[in-house]
């Protein structure tokens, strides 16, 4: 038996071993935990508003709402949007799906500082995102931000997950699976992006590792 | 056997077993409002409001109370705590201590110290604590506002609840404490959430 192996046994690491890179993938169970570069900037997009008014279109994680509420004074809307696309697709009428989000956003113009998209356009059609888009862009307040994950291929994908983003620290996400009922996923080009949402920039756009593009798009104030 | 006394006693929170019994200057069914008086020596006392019981209209005291029923109105319970059963079922607005949601709530909620959603907890209206949680598995839908300036347990918060309360009456819009959007938090949901 030798040193290295009795290191093992003791659950101890290996010194030849190089620790783990800064800013590499770290797990916990099966839900890794992924550095964003986005999320620092939309939140320090927030930060300049004194209580900043948050849209999320996630489902709604505790630790988010704590992290949000407590820590940045945010005032949060939580419009999972999962749960309509669910039920559109389980009924068969995501053609209803524009018209649904066209006026979705019960929030007045121009109101709203933040808005977290994550990465529902994925799984969204192009007619469906563009509504969404238009909400979105109408509720947002000169100066305010959009995050969003778009993919960049939808290879590999054998089984219907939504992904819940929970703030694992200001500048990295805890990636949890949660099945859906199902349906496609779309890839949208940075040029479908830009149109989508006209009348913002995209002020930061990162491709990550996982093949996703971070996106912080701005409204000019 | 021996009839308990529910009003001496509380009763476990979880939903199993026989309904409990209503507290003893509890009605089973009202119009209008009703307040619990704590009695002599049971400040401390957790009342029940058992499952068969539907209350329309406004519920209010000073004792903590736990609703394992129906409640259609405003229930105020602004010294204590309010815990909403798994099998409660509300349409109000809530005001209170800390509110504990366990069943369902459609209405909003206005706490002074915390409003927690537990597992399998279902909340439609806006929240507005200082301290808000919410469990793995619960429903919410809705705005959360946990801005410290509108819901300080102290009178001149009570004060201002109060003439907010009656604004809100008045105009049948959704209470919220935050300044920041008004408009925005009066905006109804527009869709049903299907679980």
């Amino acid at each position: 038996m030798t040193f290295t192996d009795l290191l093992k046994f003791g659950n101890k690491r290996d010194p030849e071993v190089p620790p783990v890179a800064a800013g590499a993938v770290s797990m916990r169970g099966p839900e890794p935990v992924i550095p964003s570069k986005a999320l620092p900037k939309f939140l320090s997009a927030l930060s300049q508003q004194g209580a900043p008014v948050l849209v999320d279109f996630g489902p709604v994680l505790g630790s988010n709402v704590a992290f949000f509420g407590e820590q940045l004074g945010c005032k949060l809307f939580i419009e999972d949007l999962a749960v309509d696309l669910d039920r559109h697709t389980r009924s068969g009428t995501r053609d209803a799906l524009p018209a649904a989000f066209a006026h979705r956003l019960p929030q007045a113009d121009q109101s709203v500082d933040g808005v977290l998209c994550w990465d529902l356009f994925d799984f969204l059609e192009k007619p469906a995102a563009q509504a969404l888009a238009r909400e979105v862009v109408r509720v947002l307040r000169p100066g305010g931000a959009v995050m969003g994950f778009f993919c960049t291929t939808v290879a590999g994908r054998t089984t219907f997950t939504y992904t819940k983003f929970e703030i694992a620290e200001e500048s990295s996400l805890r990636h949890r699976r949660h099945s859906g009922t199902g349906g496609p996923k779309f890839v949208l080009q940075n040029r479908d992006v830009i149109k989508m949402f006209d009348g913002l920039f995209v002020s930061e756009s990162f491709l990550l590792k996982s093949n996703t593009r971070e996106m912080l798009l701005r409204k000019r104030a | 056997m021996w009839k308990r006394d529910d009003a001496v006693k509380p009763t476990p929170h979880a939903g199993a077993g026989p309904a409990p019994v209503p507290a003893a200057n509890t009605p089973t069914s009202t119009e209008g409002r009703m307040t619990n008086e704590p009695q002599r020596g049971l400040e401390k006392s957790n009342v029940n409001i058992g499952k068969s019981v539907v209350i329309k209209g406004e519920l209010s005291g000073s004792e903590d109370l736990t609703i394992e029923g129906q409640v259609e109105g405003k229930i105020e319970l602004r010294q204590n705590v309010l815990t909403i059963g798994p099998n409660g079922r509300i349409k109000a607005q809530i005001f209170a201590k800390a509110v504990v949601i366990l069943g369902e709530v459609t209405g909003n909620v206005t706490a002074t110290e915390k409003v927690d959603i537990r597992d399998n907890g279902s909340v439609d209206g806006d929240l507005a604590a200082p301290r808000v949680a919410i469990a793995e598995g619960a429903h919410f839908r809705g705005s959360i506002d946990m801005q410290r300036t509108g819901v300080k347990p102290d009178a001149k918060a009570d004060a201002k609840t109060d003439a907010k309360t009656d604004a809100k009456t008045e105009s049948k819009t959704a209470p919220s404490t935050a300044p920041v959007l008004t408009s925005a938090a009066s905006s109804p949901a527009p869709a049903v959430v299907q679980r």
